[in-house]
């Protein structure tokens, strides 16, 4: 909210001047992060380095959602009662998401066992 | 009976029952210091986080069902037997015929939709500061480049959809080319299941944004907004439009980086 908070300084009629320095700070930061990304799928192509590459991956892509919900979204600026309401119920989709992942190689692991027996 | 006026909070008096009631129990305090209409947006976007996390979900269980491609990038050919690398699927750009590019058109696509979320909070910006030509200005430019990228998914699909020249030999001996919901060239027909459907939700949620977008461009050419006093509408609006920038940073790490 601190972002507008001179307009109450105008008088009517009157337009303040656009505040958009914290924008575009947020857009450079968006830009960097996906170029490294980039730069990253492009130079870590071992196949052995596979886990060490998805986990940069899933940090960075941690990195822009924090950047896009608290910044773009406004959600870091909101009262913290809202903050919890949103972040708990995704926590929460995160740890099925893992479960499910981990299921996921068991299940290929058995099905490969059940063809080659 | 008599007991039970020790349970009324707040009974008013007579001559004040026309006042709003503020006590704690009323509704008299926010808890959320948000409006109904954002806090309310907010908590349609949780249940979309579910909807895309069962898409998530169900798409990291299948993929590690499925085989990963251990050779080396070089040696790397199409085959249902693993799921295939992204590089080798997503390799194609417009107007460039034949060429190897990989990534160079999905990232384009992300740059687009990065701009679109900055356009966008200028919107909104410019909204609290009651800057009309302003919002009008930065709506249209959300809207250019919420289409440039609803374009870009066109080409993507028809192209994912038609094929690489060679094809893929198939297990029955006949070569495929593209891909279909039962059958595709590039690895097993979840894959391309998997991309239909994510990629096409997204695109459907992009396409709402739009719509949304130019609804909100129209009303605030009217003046609807200023005469309202506020552009709370452009912020609802924005909550939902930086949600499926978010979704798509979602869907380019785990479909086309990892």
């Amino acid at each position: 909210m601190s972002n507008h908070a001179e307009e109450l300084a105008l008088h009517p009629g009157e337009i303040a001047k656009p505040n958009t320095g914290w924008i575009w700070k947020t857009f450079w930061i968006l830009v960097g992060i996906t170029a490294l990304e980039f730069a990253i799928a492009f130079s870590m192509t071992s196949p052995g380095l596979r886990t060490l590459r998805n986990s940069i991956f899933i940090i960075m892509t941690i990195l822009k959602a924090f950047f896009i919900v608290g910044e773009f979204m406004h959600l870091k600026h909101e009262a913290k009662s809202l903050i919890w309401t949103i972040l708990i119920p995704t926590a929460l989709l995160v740890w099925l998401v893992v479960a499910l992942v981990t299921e996921g190689s068991y299940v290929g692991e058995a099905l490969s066992h059940m063809f080659s027996n | 009976m008599a007991h039970s006026t020790t349970l009324q909070p707040t009974a008013a008096p007579a001559a004040y029952a026309d006042a709003p009631r503020t006590g704690t129990w009323d509704g008299g305090n926010e808890p959320f210091k948000a409006s109904y209409g954002k806090l309310m947006m907010w908590f349609f976007l949780l249940s979309d986080t579910f909807t895309f996390g069962a898409f998530l979900t169900a798409y990291g269980l299948i993929r590690h069902k499925h085989g990963v491609y251990e050779g080396t990038a070089k040696a790397f050919h199409f085959s249902s037997a693993y799921w295939p690398t992204p590089e080798k699927v997503f390799n194609a750009f417009p107007g460039l015929h034949g060429m190897d590019l990989p990534l160079a058109f999905v990232a384009l696509m992300t740059m687009i939709l990065i701009f679109s979320s900055v356009t966008m909070v200028l919107a909104v910006e410019a909204g609290h500061r009651m800057d009309k030509a302003d919002v009008q200005k930065w709506l249209l430019w959300t809207i250019l480049f919420g289409t440039m990228f609803l374009s870009s998914q066109a080409w993507e699909w028809s192209h994912f959809i038609g094929g690489h020249e060679e094809g893929t030999r198939m297990a029955d001996g006949t070569i495929m080319y593209g891909a279909n919901l039962a059958a595709n060239q590039y690895g097993p027909p979840l894959f391309a299941d998997l991309f239909f459907f994510i990629t096409g939700f997204h695109g459907t949620h992009v396409f709402s944004g739009v719509a949304l977008l130019v609804w909100c461009f129209i009303a605030t050419t009217n003046g609807t907004f200023e005469k309202r006093g506020h552009y709370e509408m452009i912020e609802k609006i924005g909550l939902y439009w930086h949600f499926v920038d978010l979704v798509w940073v979602f869907v380019f790490t785990f479909f086309y980086l990892v």
